[in-house]
């Protein structure tokens, strides 16, 4: 029954996004406020649905209701509680129906808070986000429905989740990755609203900022938490693989990020008024194609669900529809529009205009490795080929060397014009950044590597600027600790997210040359020393879980005969879907992490064991989280707050604190 | 160090105006590259299954081997023993439950379709192997003990069961992966087979072992 | 031990691909053909399975080829002698790093195209733009004038 409520929930909501996408637009182009103002109310009425269809699902998973389908392929008695309700979202329809909740989500929020918009580009914005929100609901009722019951057979216990998927990653990540992917709606929405008002001005830039960077934070988190959680999950130590699934995520990212540096220049200096329009088209557009990646089996992946070219066709369909008309709208709306004001080579424009490519080219690189295997095999007729990780590094790590180099110097230089001094003097931090990093390298006694000293004073380098930028701020004010708070919080988003993004670069760089891995035979007593700490192998246990038996290892790790830490790697057998599992065991810390795994008995009581040493790899996500981080302060900013408050401040300060607070990004 | 952020602002309210020409071609670019992905997109429904991959020995010569015979332990059997007419080669293990499917229809191929049908036994127990054939019956004129799986790797063997059609002289035809069900036979391997054996008949020169 | 080797075997099979560890305690002479291997192994594509390499993978395909790997680095095969073997059996597909060759020269030089391409239109838009930066300037001036002068 409540089965039922859910589903006919859906059909609801599917009515109020009709609404909502026709009556607020037929009140924009009849001018009948009351129309308009519908927007709001309809919003609110659409999420409301979604999430009632969502908290029925959500009870059938709850009360073992295995006449679902869904939750009969999903789940099973046994399942610790918090992995069945996290089971809604672990294949694919139910993660569909949390990605249509999330764009309700998005579409509410966006009602209530747009104080700042004219009533007419309200109805527009909302109207589009209702509009995109029938697609997802239809695709749902008609090729996805996750109420579907198995009905007349009745089975008596459900297939289970997936082991790998019973897991806390699979609590965080695919609802912190749909935010981010469904938030670029918004960005999308404004731009396409925009181009139908066919005045292009800044000022969507400015409404789309906070809301594009609180989705690309998302984005951000989600897949930083994908890569942790591939990391310890797996097996072998790995944390990106370059694989379909992943870049399906990455490239809605890459755009994301130019597209928040474009934002901020279209509102500051209402430059690339189109070029950012196109960008925000573009984000959304790599959104629905990851979904379509991911779901249709077109492209193979271990993290792909299960294959239906109907759901493909349909998706690919929408995409049609949905990107090709914007492209097209794009294409008419823009013509004539007459060029804007002009910028120097040296000027921030042009750093961001640099940024933008680098990461357009990324994308595209990206895009070309994920779908190449395709075109090959159509090229070909027949022949299958492979792209994998020595492809995309081997083209998208130059890349990004480029964009580090020209972000030592973006954040500072000056708009329209930077002196060439500036440049010209950069030769201080780099020789300074290269030293350290040359002097840490030699006093930790780490083998040398041209590489990681390149990209490593690249990221000081970073750094420093950054720290220079911030203290000269602070220094030429009398009083220091309240000229902190007189800057900006798009400025701190701005640092933090730089930073994050150069902590994340040594992560990356260490660890990827500085690894050190053993796999060999391992028996009750034996030791084995990798990278100065001694593995000790003490007993083998049977271990009973919820819904599990495994062979436990302790294993004793000894830094000088200090004792430092136990590990028990695990191979675990689950009962209900036969899987066995590794389930590896990490000693985390900030500059190391020790990682054990075990593989197969050899004979006797002797084990494969596999034993890592990866340095800095925390740093990694520390630096994705730090990013993420810097995304959602901005939102703090406080020109996003009542608009009666900034009026009063602006008189006031705009004297004292003019060269402090109007130096944000 | 501050950044010169003092300029007017022009906050330009660009309308938008048709020009001559319509649409400004160049904006047509981001459709026209969308439209071309669509199209590689849309290939994708057009394609094999994701997993099957093409044989590489396609007009090779069966890789050159030299190992037990199943149920004649102390007999050697090579790449030789298989030349001198049209035949199956069958890749099968008592650990997949595909090769017990496809079981029958080999029974019955080797009973009425005439051509001889070898088997390799990859990765598997011998001891089992004899026993599964014991129970199943053996459709093989000999069973070729890979037990290393070494045969397997040299023929690209992925997955079992899989079929090899073998010309007269050793060279590899065709190859089936999956089972061989009546349908596989009468619309792929027959085809394959009957072709060999038409140009086999055609040819006048005596091929020799 | 073998009856319990057999029955992770089965539930191997059992698994879909899915990625689990795999590991092998295979010993080696040196550092420099332990690393010769394991480079290859994170290269080499599991023919079987949804996108792993077979350092990845416990199928048993990606079993017998580690351990063939193994084999010929212990010969003292190089790289592209193992690479050679590899491709002779499983084609294209079995390696991640893709060989130059006709087919691929649009995946191997696309990005670069893609970067020529995006220098080329940095360099129109700046030098577009880089033009009207002096006219502006005056206008203003201009207009801060007549502001001021209010």
């Amino acid at each position: 029954m409540i089965v039922e409520l859910g589903h006919f929930s859906l059909i609801l909501a599917l009515g109020l996004a009709f609404s909502l996408a026709l009556l607020p637009a037929v009140g924009v182009y009849q001018r009948q406020p009351r129309l308009m103002q519908m927007a709001g109310s309809l919003s609110a009425g659409l999420f409301v649905f979604l999430l009632l269809s969502f908290v029925c699902l959500a009870y059938a998973f709850w009360t073992d209701d295995f006449s679902v389908a869904y939750v009969a392929r999903n789940s099973n008695s046994a399942l610790p509680l918090q992995y069945k309700m996290s089971a809604i979202w672990g294949a694919h329809e139910g993660s569909f129906l949390l990605w249509t909740l999330i764009m309700g989500g998005w579409t509410l929020a966006v009602s209530i808070f747009s104080r700042g918009l004219t009533l007419d580009m309200r109805a527009r914005v909302l109207a589009i986000l209702g509009a995109l929100t029938i697609g997802f609901i239809l695709f749902l009722l008609l090729t996805s429905n996750p109420f579907d019951r198995t009905l007349p057979v009745f089975p008596a216990d459900g297939a289970d989740l997936n082991p790998l998927l019973q897991d806390f990653g699979l609590i965080v990540h695919p609802p912190m990755l749909y935010m981010g992917y469904v938030g670029m709606a918004v960005p999308f929405a404004f731009a396409i609203a925009t181009l139908t008002t066919g005045r292009l001005d800044a000022a969507w830039a400015r409404w789309s900022r906070p809301w594009t960077n609180v989705a690309w934070a998302f984005l951000t988190v989600g897949i930083t938490l994908g890569s942790w959680w591939a990391y310890y999950e797996l097996g072998w130590g790995g944390w990106w693989f370059w694989d379909a699934v992943e870049n399906a995520s990455f490239m809605p990212w890459l755009i994301g990020t130019a597209l928040i540096h474009s934002l901020a220049v279209t509102e500051k200096r209402g430059v690339f008024k189109s070029w950012t329009v196109l960008l925000a088209i573009f984000a959304f557009s790599f959104s629905l194609l990851g979904a379509f990646i991911v779901r249709s089996g077109v492209l193979t992946s271990v993290h792909a669900f299960a294959v239906d070219p109907e759901r493909g066709m349909f998706i690919l369909g929408f995409l049609v529809l949905v990107i090709g008309g914007s492209l097209l709208l794009y294409a008419i709306k823009v013509s004539g529009i007459k060029s804007e004001a002009g910028f120097d080579w040296t000027s921030r424009e042009t750093m961001v205009l640099v940024n933008n490519l680098l990461l357009v080219t990324a994308t595209g690189a990206v895009l070309l490795g994920t779908l190449y295997p395709l075109i090959y095999e159509a090229m070909t007729d027949g022949k299958k080929i492979s792209v994998g990780p020595p492809y995309f590094n081997a083209v998208f790590v130059p890349l990004m060397l480029l964009l580090f180099a020209a972000m030592a110097v973006s954040p500072t230089s000056r708009w329209k014009k930077t002196p060439i001094a500036f440049f010209t003097q950069q030769w201080r931090p780099m020789l300074a950044s290269v030293l350290i990093v040359g002097a840490l390298v030699f006093f930790l006694g780490s083998s040398f590597s041209g590489v990681v000293v390149l990209v490593d004073a690249m990221a000081l380098w970073i750094v420093i600027n950054l720290v220079r930028d911030f203290s000269s701020k602070v220094a030429n004010k009398v009083q220091k600790i309240p000229s902190l708070f007189r800057q900006s919080m798009s400025y701190y988003g701005m640092l933090l997210g730089h930073v994050g993004i150069a902590v994340a670069m040594i992560g990356v760089c260490t660890t990827v040359y500085y690894t050190e891995e053993k796999d060999l035979r391992m028996a009750p007593g034996d030791v084995v020393s990798l990278a100065g700490y001694e593995f000790r192998f003490n007993e083998m246990r049977k271990v009973q879980g919820p819904n599990y038996i495994a062979d436990q290892a302790e294993i004793e790790v000894l830094e000088h005969g200090v004792r430092q830490t136990v590990l028990f790697p695990e191979k675990r057998f689950y009962a209900a879907s036969r899987n066995v599992m590794t389930e590896a065991d990490i000693d985390p810390s900030l500059f190391r992490d020790l990682y054990v795994a075990l593989g197969e008995p050899i004979g006797g009581d002797a084990w494969a064991v596999r034993v890592h040493y990866k340095p800095f790899v925390r740093w990694i996500w520390f630096g994705g989280l730090l990013i993420a981080l810097g995304g959602f302060t901005t939102i703090l900013d406080r020109r996003y707050r009542a608009v009666k408050q900034a009026r009063q401040t602006s008189a006031a300060s705009s004297v004292a604190s003019n060269s402090a607070s109007s130096a944000a990004v | 160090m501050s950044d010169g952020n003092h300029d007017v602002r022009i906050d330009s309210s660009d309308r938008s105006v048709a020009t001559n020409g319509g649409v400004n071609k160049s904006l047509l670019i981001p459709l026209a590259v969308f439209v071309g992905l669509v199209m590689i997109l849309s290939v994708g429904f057009n394609l094999e299954d994701p997993h099957f991959l093409p044989s590489e020995l396609i007009d090779q010569q069966f890789p050159e081997f030299s190992l037990n015979e199943l149920n004649a332990p102390d007999r050697i059997v090579t790449h030789k023993d298989l030349k001198g007419q049209v035949a199956l080669v069958n890749v099968w293990a008592t650990w997949c439950p595909n090769c017990l499917i496809e079981h029958p229809e080999l029974m019955r191929i080797s009973r009425e379709e005439g051509l001889p049908l070898y088997g390799i036994n990859y990765n598997d127990e011998s001891i089992k192997a004899r026993q599964w054939l014991v129970r199943h019956n053996n459709p093989f004129q000999f069973n070729i003990v890979d037990d290393q799986g070494k045969l397997g790797i040299d023929l690209g063997v992925y997955g079992a069961p899989e079929t090899f059609v073998l010309d007269a002289n050793g060279v590899i035809q065709y190859r089936h992966v999956g089972p061989v069900t009546r349908r596989v036979w009468e619309e792929t391997l027959r085809p394959v087979v009957d072709l060999l054996l038409s140009q086999a008949s055609q040819s006048s020169t005596v091929m020799e072992g | 031990m073998k009856y319990i080797a057999v029955i992770f075997l089965l539930l191997a099979l059992g698994t879909s691909g899915v990625a689990s560890a795999a590991i092998d305690a295979y010993p080696f002479p040196s550092d420099e053909q332990r690393n010769q291997y394991n480079g290859l192994i994170a290269e080499l594509r599991c023919p079987q399975c949804l996108n792993t390499n077979i350092a990845g993978s416990d199928a048993m395909i990606a079993r017998d080829l580690r351990r063939e790997v193994h084999r010929l680095v212990l010969d003292g095969q190089s790289d592209t002698e193992i690479r050679e073997f590899m491709l002779a059996r499983y084609g294209d597909f079995i390696l991640y790093k893709p060989q130059l060759k006709a087919g691929t020269i649009v995946l191997w030089f696309g990005p670069l195209v893609f970067l020529l391409i995006a220098l080329g239109v940095i360099y129109r838009m700046v030098r577009r733009r880089k033009s009207q930066v002096a006219v502006l300037n005056d206008d203003d001036q201009a207009r801060l004038q007549r502001m001021l002068s209010k």
